[in-house]
Protein backbone atom coordinates (compact mmCIF):
# COMPACT_ATOMS: atom_id res chain seq x y z
CA UNK A 1 0.00 0.00 0.00
CA UNK A 2 2.31 2.65 -1.27
CA UNK A 3 -0.84 4.82 -2.38
CA UNK A 4 0.03 7.40 0.58
CA UNK A 5 3.34 7.98 0.02
CA UNK A 6 2.13 8.31 -3.91
CA UNK A 7 -0.06 11.32 -2.53
CA UNK A 8 2.75 12.77 -0.80
CA UNK A 9 4.49 12.56 -4.05
CA UNK A 10 1.22 14.36 -5.73
CA UNK A 11 1.14 17.10 -3.11
CA UNK A 12 4.84 18.24 -3.85
CA UNK A 13 4.39 18.53 -7.32
CA UNK A 14 1.03 20.25 -6.94
CA UNK A 15 2.64 22.77 -4.21
CA UNK A 16 5.39 23.61 -6.54
CA UNK A 17 3.00 24.79 -8.83
CA UNK A 18 0.48 26.83 -6.86
CA UNK A 19 3.68 28.46 -5.46
CA UNK A 20 4.82 29.48 -8.39
CA UNK A 21 1.34 30.79 -9.34
CA UNK A 22 1.21 32.39 -5.60
CA UNK A 23 -2.26 30.58 -5.08
CA UNK A 24 -3.58 30.70 -1.72
CA UNK A 25 -4.91 26.95 -2.25
CA UNK A 26 -5.60 24.45 -4.53
CA UNK A 27 -9.45 23.48 -5.26
CA UNK A 28 -8.98 20.29 -7.32
CA UNK A 29 -6.20 18.13 -9.00
CA UNK A 30 -6.40 16.04 -12.21
CA UNK A 31 -4.56 12.89 -12.97
CA UNK A 32 -4.39 10.19 -15.51
CA UNK A 33 -3.88 6.48 -14.05
CA UNK A 34 -2.88 3.48 -16.18
CA UNK A 35 -3.77 0.23 -15.74
CA UNK A 36 0.19 -0.08 -15.45
CA UNK A 37 1.38 3.15 -13.17
CA UNK A 38 0.77 0.54 -9.98
CA UNK A 39 -1.14 3.06 -8.48
CA UNK A 40 -4.97 1.62 -7.62
CA UNK A 41 -7.24 4.83 -7.91
CA UNK A 42 -9.89 3.60 -5.29
CA UNK A 43 -6.93 3.19 -3.10
CA UNK A 44 -5.50 6.81 -3.90
CA UNK A 45 -8.71 8.71 -3.99
CA UNK A 46 -9.46 7.02 -0.11
CA UNK A 47 -5.72 8.15 0.74
CA UNK A 48 -5.62 11.54 -0.91
CA UNK A 49 -8.05 13.55 2.19
CA UNK A 50 -5.72 12.20 4.72
CA UNK A 51 -2.69 13.22 3.09
CA UNK A 52 -3.97 16.37 2.17
CA UNK A 53 -5.17 17.57 5.49
CA UNK A 54 -3.00 20.14 6.78
CA UNK A 55 -1.38 20.93 3.55
CA UNK A 56 -2.11 23.82 0.97
CA UNK A 57 -3.72 21.10 -0.93
CA UNK A 58 -6.56 20.65 1.64
CA UNK A 59 -10.36 20.45 0.88
CA UNK A 60 -9.12 19.83 -2.73
CA UNK A 61 -11.33 17.53 -5.17
CA UNK A 62 -8.80 15.20 -6.67
CA UNK A 63 -10.12 13.03 -10.00
CA UNK A 64 -8.58 10.46 -11.95
CA UNK A 65 -9.43 10.09 -15.44
CA UNK A 66 -8.11 6.19 -16.38
CA UNK A 67 -5.77 5.61 -19.17
CA UNK A 68 -6.58 3.13 -21.72
CA UNK A 69 -4.24 -0.42 -21.79
CA UNK A 70 -2.58 -0.63 -25.74
CA UNK A 71 -0.10 -2.56 -26.82
CA UNK A 72 1.47 -2.27 -30.83
CA UNK A 73 2.66 -5.27 -31.89
CA UNK A 74 6.60 -5.49 -33.14
CA UNK A 75 5.42 -8.55 -35.70
CA UNK A 76 2.63 -7.95 -37.36
CA UNK A 77 2.21 -4.18 -36.58
CA UNK A 78 -1.61 -4.23 -35.21
CA UNK A 79 -2.17 -2.11 -32.20
CA UNK A 80 -5.01 -3.70 -29.96
CA UNK A 81 -6.49 -3.40 -26.49
CA UNK A 82 -4.29 -5.52 -23.74
CA UNK A 83 -5.10 -6.08 -19.91
CA UNK A 84 -2.02 -5.86 -17.56
CA UNK A 85 -1.54 -9.26 -17.54
CA UNK A 86 -1.88 -10.16 -21.43
CA UNK A 87 0.34 -7.47 -23.44
CA UNK A 88 0.23 -9.90 -25.97
CA UNK A 89 -0.95 -9.14 -29.57
CA UNK A 90 -4.57 -9.63 -30.20
CA UNK A 91 -4.51 -9.66 -33.98
CA UNK A 92 -1.76 -12.42 -34.33
CA UNK A 93 -0.92 -13.64 -31.12
CA UNK A 94 2.79 -12.62 -30.28
CA UNK A 95 4.13 -11.69 -27.16
CA UNK A 96 6.58 -8.69 -29.22
CA UNK A 97 4.78 -5.60 -28.13
CA UNK A 98 5.16 -2.25 -27.09
CA UNK A 99 3.01 -0.18 -24.58
CA UNK A 100 1.07 2.51 -26.47
CA UNK A 101 -0.50 3.40 -23.66
CA UNK A 102 -1.27 2.61 -20.15
CA UNK A 103 1.79 3.45 -17.50
CA UNK A 104 0.67 6.81 -16.72
CA UNK A 105 0.67 8.04 -13.69
CA UNK A 106 0.86 11.81 -14.69
CA UNK A 107 -0.59 15.01 -13.31
CA UNK A 108 -3.08 16.92 -16.13
CA UNK A 109 -4.61 19.70 -14.55
CA UNK A 110 -4.57 21.65 -11.12
CA UNK A 111 -7.37 24.22 -10.48
CA UNK A 112 -5.46 26.83 -7.99
CA UNK A 113 -7.43 29.31 -5.98
CA UNK A 114 -5.84 32.76 -6.50
CA UNK A 115 -7.80 35.49 -4.95
CA UNK A 116 -8.63 35.47 -1.26
CA UNK A 117 -12.14 34.31 -2.12
CA UNK A 118 -13.93 32.80 -3.93
CA UNK A 119 -12.58 30.22 -5.35
CA UNK A 120 -11.27 30.77 -8.67
CA UNK A 121 -10.00 28.96 -11.67
CA UNK A 122 -6.45 29.61 -13.38
CA UNK A 123 -7.00 31.66 -16.24
CA UNK A 124 -6.07 30.83 -19.99
CA UNK A 125 -3.21 33.55 -19.48
CA UNK A 126 -2.06 31.72 -16.96
CA UNK A 127 -2.30 27.93 -17.96
CA UNK A 128 -0.56 29.52 -20.98
CA UNK A 129 2.40 30.62 -19.31
CA UNK A 130 2.53 27.90 -16.89
CA UNK A 131 2.93 24.53 -19.24
CA UNK A 132 5.33 23.10 -17.11
CA UNK B 1 -5.28 24.32 -15.66
CA UNK B 2 -3.64 22.20 -17.69
CA UNK B 3 -0.03 20.62 -16.22
CA UNK B 4 1.87 17.51 -17.41
CA UNK B 5 4.15 16.29 -14.64
CA UNK B 6 5.13 12.71 -14.01
CA UNK B 7 3.98 12.10 -10.21
CA UNK B 8 6.80 10.42 -9.04
CA UNK B 9 9.33 13.58 -10.43
CA UNK B 10 10.98 14.41 -7.39
CA UNK B 11 11.47 10.04 -7.15
CA UNK B 12 12.93 9.80 -10.25
CA UNK B 13 14.87 13.03 -10.38
CA UNK B 14 16.55 11.70 -7.28
CA UNK B 15 16.94 8.43 -9.26
CA UNK B 16 19.09 9.94 -11.85
CA UNK B 17 21.03 11.78 -9.29
CA UNK B 18 21.74 8.12 -7.57
CA UNK B 19 22.29 6.50 -11.40
CA UNK B 20 24.64 9.67 -12.31
CA UNK B 21 26.76 8.48 -8.96
CA UNK B 22 26.95 5.16 -9.86
CA UNK B 23 28.32 5.91 -13.30
CA UNK B 24 30.78 8.28 -12.17
CA UNK B 25 31.87 5.24 -10.28
CA UNK B 26 31.36 2.66 -13.36
CA UNK B 27 29.23 0.83 -10.91
CA UNK B 28 26.83 -1.60 -11.87
CA UNK B 29 23.64 -1.18 -9.72
CA UNK B 30 20.96 -3.63 -9.77
CA UNK B 31 17.20 -3.34 -7.93
CA UNK B 32 16.73 -6.95 -6.36
CA UNK B 33 12.92 -7.22 -5.66
CA UNK B 34 10.57 -10.59 -4.67
CA UNK B 35 8.67 -11.83 -2.14
CA UNK B 36 9.32 -11.99 1.10
CA UNK B 37 11.45 -14.92 1.81
CA UNK B 38 12.10 -15.76 -1.62
CA UNK B 39 15.94 -16.13 -0.85
CA UNK B 40 17.30 -12.39 -2.29
CA UNK B 41 19.73 -11.93 0.73
CA UNK B 42 20.45 -16.52 0.22
CA UNK B 43 21.33 -15.57 -3.18
CA UNK B 44 23.81 -12.37 -2.61
CA UNK B 45 25.72 -14.49 -0.54
CA UNK B 46 26.16 -17.52 -2.47
CA UNK B 47 26.68 -14.54 -5.37
CA UNK B 48 29.37 -13.02 -3.14
CA UNK B 49 30.82 -16.42 -1.92
CA UNK B 50 31.38 -17.16 -5.88
CA UNK B 51 32.63 -13.80 -7.09
CA UNK B 52 35.28 -13.49 -4.40
CA UNK B 53 38.50 -12.11 -5.64
CA UNK B 54 36.72 -11.64 -9.04
CA UNK B 55 34.82 -8.67 -9.15
CA UNK B 56 33.90 -6.23 -5.68
CA UNK B 57 30.60 -5.58 -4.38
CA UNK B 58 28.46 -3.56 -2.05
CA UNK B 59 25.03 -4.04 -0.76
CA UNK B 60 22.23 -1.90 0.32
CA UNK B 61 19.58 -3.52 2.22
CA UNK B 62 16.07 -2.87 2.63
CA UNK B 63 13.83 -3.77 5.41
CA UNK B 64 11.12 -2.72 7.95
CA UNK B 65 13.00 -3.70 11.09
CA UNK B 66 16.49 -5.12 11.63
CA UNK B 67 20.14 -5.56 10.36
CA UNK B 68 20.10 -8.94 10.70
CA UNK B 69 20.33 -8.71 6.78
CA UNK B 70 23.35 -6.64 6.74
CA UNK B 71 24.70 -8.55 9.27
CA UNK B 72 25.08 -11.58 7.01
CA UNK B 73 26.37 -10.07 4.16
CA UNK B 74 28.89 -8.22 6.37
CA UNK B 75 29.67 -11.42 7.85
CA UNK B 76 30.70 -12.43 4.27
CA UNK B 77 33.73 -9.68 4.05
CA UNK B 78 31.40 -7.16 1.71
CA UNK B 79 30.24 -3.44 3.17
CA UNK B 80 26.66 -3.10 3.60
CA UNK B 81 24.17 -0.36 4.61
CA UNK B 82 21.08 -1.31 5.88
CA UNK B 83 17.73 1.00 5.21
CA UNK B 84 15.39 -0.04 8.19
CA UNK B 85 11.91 2.01 6.22
CA UNK B 86 9.88 1.22 9.60
CA UNK B 87 6.45 1.20 8.49
CA UNK B 88 7.35 1.43 4.57
CA UNK B 89 6.74 -1.26 2.20
CA UNK B 90 9.32 0.20 -0.30
CA UNK B 91 12.61 1.94 -0.38
CA UNK B 92 12.34 5.00 -2.90
CA UNK B 93 14.89 7.02 -4.36
CA UNK B 94 15.66 9.74 -1.65
CA UNK B 95 16.32 6.57 0.90
CA UNK B 96 18.73 5.39 -1.52
CA UNK B 97 20.54 8.29 -1.69
CA UNK B 98 20.69 8.97 1.84
CA UNK B 99 22.63 5.19 2.35
CA UNK B 100 24.84 6.26 -0.41
CA UNK B 101 26.50 8.76 2.01
CA UNK B 102 27.61 5.67 4.12
CA UNK B 103 28.73 3.30 1.46
CA UNK B 104 31.90 4.14 0.05
CA UNK B 105 31.56 3.01 -3.74
CA UNK B 106 35.34 3.19 -4.42
CA UNK B 107 36.76 0.01 -6.62
CA UNK B 108 33.03 -1.15 -6.22
CA UNK B 109 31.67 -3.22 -9.54
CA UNK B 110 28.41 -3.78 -8.31
CA UNK B 111 25.78 -3.03 -6.12
CA UNK B 112 23.05 -4.76 -5.05
CA UNK B 113 20.41 -2.92 -3.54
CA UNK B 114 18.04 -5.21 -1.68
CA UNK B 115 14.47 -4.28 -1.82
CA UNK B 116 11.57 -4.88 0.65
CA UNK B 117 10.42 -8.12 0.44
CA UNK B 118 7.01 -6.94 -1.72
CA UNK B 119 5.47 -7.52 -5.20
CA UNK B 120 3.77 -4.99 -5.40
CA UNK B 121 5.25 -1.19 -4.06
CA UNK B 122 8.85 -1.61 -5.42
CA UNK B 123 7.72 -1.65 -8.66
CA UNK B 124 6.74 1.93 -9.08
CA UNK B 125 9.88 3.41 -7.28
CA UNK B 126 12.66 3.86 -9.63
CA UNK B 127 15.93 3.92 -7.18
CA UNK B 128 18.55 4.52 -9.90
CA UNK B 129 19.29 0.88 -10.89
CA UNK B 130 20.48 0.28 -14.34
CA UNK B 131 19.01 -3.52 -14.05
CA UNK B 132 15.57 -4.53 -12.13
CA UNK B 133 16.12 -8.47 -10.62
CA UNK B 134 12.99 -10.58 -9.97
CA UNK B 135 13.19 -13.62 -7.71
CA UNK B 136 10.36 -16.26 -7.70
CA UNK B 137 10.85 -18.89 -5.28
CA UNK B 138 9.88 -22.27 -6.51
CA UNK B 139 7.48 -22.71 -3.26
CA UNK B 140 5.80 -19.56 -4.68
CA UNK B 141 3.01 -19.75 -7.52
CA UNK B 142 4.29 -20.29 -10.97
CA UNK B 143 1.70 -17.57 -11.99
CA UNK B 144 2.91 -15.01 -9.81
CA UNK B 145 4.46 -12.94 -13.01
CA UNK B 146 0.63 -13.15 -14.11
CA UNK B 147 -0.53 -11.88 -10.74
CA UNK B 148 2.03 -9.36 -10.02
CA UNK B 149 2.24 -7.96 -13.32
CA UNK B 150 3.90 -4.52 -13.23
CA UNK B 151 7.07 -5.75 -11.52
CA UNK B 152 7.60 -8.99 -13.38
CA UNK B 153 7.03 -6.75 -16.74
CA UNK B 154 9.87 -4.48 -15.70
CA UNK B 155 12.20 -7.51 -14.64
CA UNK B 156 15.21 -7.62 -16.54
CA UNK B 157 16.20 -11.01 -15.11
CA UNK B 158 13.85 -13.64 -13.38
CA UNK B 159 15.45 -16.01 -11.01
CA UNK B 160 13.74 -18.74 -10.24
CA UNK B 161 14.95 -19.97 -6.58
CA UNK B 162 15.31 -22.39 -4.53
CA UNK B 163 15.33 -24.87 -7.51
CA UNK B 164 16.81 -27.54 -5.40
CA UNK B 165 13.07 -27.96 -3.78
CA UNK B 166 11.15 -28.66 -7.28
CA UNK B 167 11.22 -32.31 -6.95
CA UNK B 168 9.84 -31.67 -3.26
CA UNK B 169 7.00 -28.99 -4.28
CA UNK B 170 5.68 -30.89 -7.34
CA UNK B 171 3.60 -28.46 -8.87
CA UNK B 172 5.71 -25.32 -10.05
CA UNK B 173 6.03 -25.80 -13.42
CA UNK B 174 9.09 -23.55 -14.66
CA UNK B 175 7.79 -23.53 -18.18
CA UNK B 176 4.16 -22.05 -16.90
CA UNK B 177 6.36 -19.32 -15.16
CA UNK B 178 8.28 -18.05 -18.39
CA UNK B 179 5.02 -18.22 -20.07
CA UNK B 180 3.06 -15.80 -18.03
CA UNK B 181 6.51 -13.85 -18.40
CA UNK B 182 6.41 -13.70 -22.02
CA UNK B 183 2.40 -12.70 -21.66
CA UNK B 184 3.78 -9.53 -20.23
CA UNK B 185 5.83 -8.96 -22.97
CA UNK B 186 8.76 -9.47 -21.45
CA UNK B 187 11.91 -10.73 -23.24
CA UNK B 188 13.77 -11.33 -20.00
CA UNK B 189 15.95 -13.95 -19.40
CA UNK B 190 14.73 -17.31 -16.68
CA UNK B 191 17.34 -18.46 -14.47
CA UNK B 192 17.03 -21.68 -12.40
CA UNK B 193 19.09 -21.71 -9.65
CA UNK B 194 19.35 -22.85 -6.28
CA UNK B 195 21.24 -20.85 -3.92
CA UNK B 196 21.84 -23.37 -1.37
CA UNK B 197 23.26 -26.45 -3.69
CA UNK B 198 25.22 -24.24 -6.27
CA UNK B 199 22.46 -25.57 -8.85
CA UNK B 200 22.20 -23.24 -11.91
CA UNK B 201 24.51 -20.22 -10.21
CA UNK B 202 26.39 -20.14 -13.64
CA UNK B 203 24.36 -18.67 -15.77
CA UNK B 204 23.33 -16.17 -12.91
CA UNK B 205 26.79 -15.01 -12.40
CA UNK B 206 27.61 -14.64 -16.35
CA UNK B 207 24.47 -12.45 -16.21
CA UNK B 208 25.99 -10.55 -14.05
CA UNK B 209 29.20 -10.12 -15.84
CA UNK B 210 28.15 -9.48 -19.52
CA UNK B 211 26.06 -6.74 -17.82
CA UNK B 212 28.97 -5.30 -16.24
CA UNK B 213 30.66 -5.38 -19.41
CA UNK B 214 27.81 -3.97 -21.30
CA UNK B 215 27.87 -1.34 -18.65
CA UNK B 216 31.44 -0.18 -18.54
CA UNK B 217 30.98 -0.36 -22.71
CA UNK B 218 28.41 2.23 -22.38
CA UNK B 219 30.12 4.30 -19.91
CA UNK B 220 33.29 4.34 -21.61
CA UNK B 221 31.59 5.29 -25.10
CA UNK B 222 29.86 8.07 -23.47
CA UNK B 223 32.53 9.24 -21.80
CA UNK B 224 34.51 9.81 -24.56
CA UNK B 225 31.92 11.53 -26.00
CA UNK B 226 30.73 14.21 -23.43
CA UNK B 227 34.08 15.07 -22.36
CA UNK B 228 34.58 17.90 -24.48
CA UNK B 229 30.92 19.77 -23.30
CA UNK B 230 30.92 19.03 -19.98
CA UNK B 231 35.22 19.85 -19.34
CA UNK B 232 33.86 23.11 -17.62
CA UNK B 233 31.69 21.61 -15.00
CA UNK B 234 33.42 20.45 -11.70
CA UNK B 235 33.75 16.21 -11.42
CA UNK B 236 30.58 14.57 -10.18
Amino acid sequence: MHELALCQALIAEVEVVARRHRAHGVSAVRLVLGPLSGAEPALLQSAFPLAVAGTGLEGAILSIDPAPLRVACDSCGAESEATPNRLVCTACGDWHTRILSGDELTITGVELILEQSPATQGSMEDSAASHV
Amino acid sequence: MPVLKKLLERNDSVAAHNRAHFDAHAVLALDLMSAPGAGKTALLEATIDALRGELRMAVIEGDLETENDARRIRAKGVPAVQITTGGACHLDAHMVHEALHGLSLEGVDILFIENVGNLVCPASFDLGQHRDVALLSVTEGDDKPAKYPILFRAADVVVLSKADLLPYVGDFEPARAERCLRELANAAPLVTLSARSGAGMRAWLDWLRSELSARRMRAASTRLTIQPLSAAQPPV
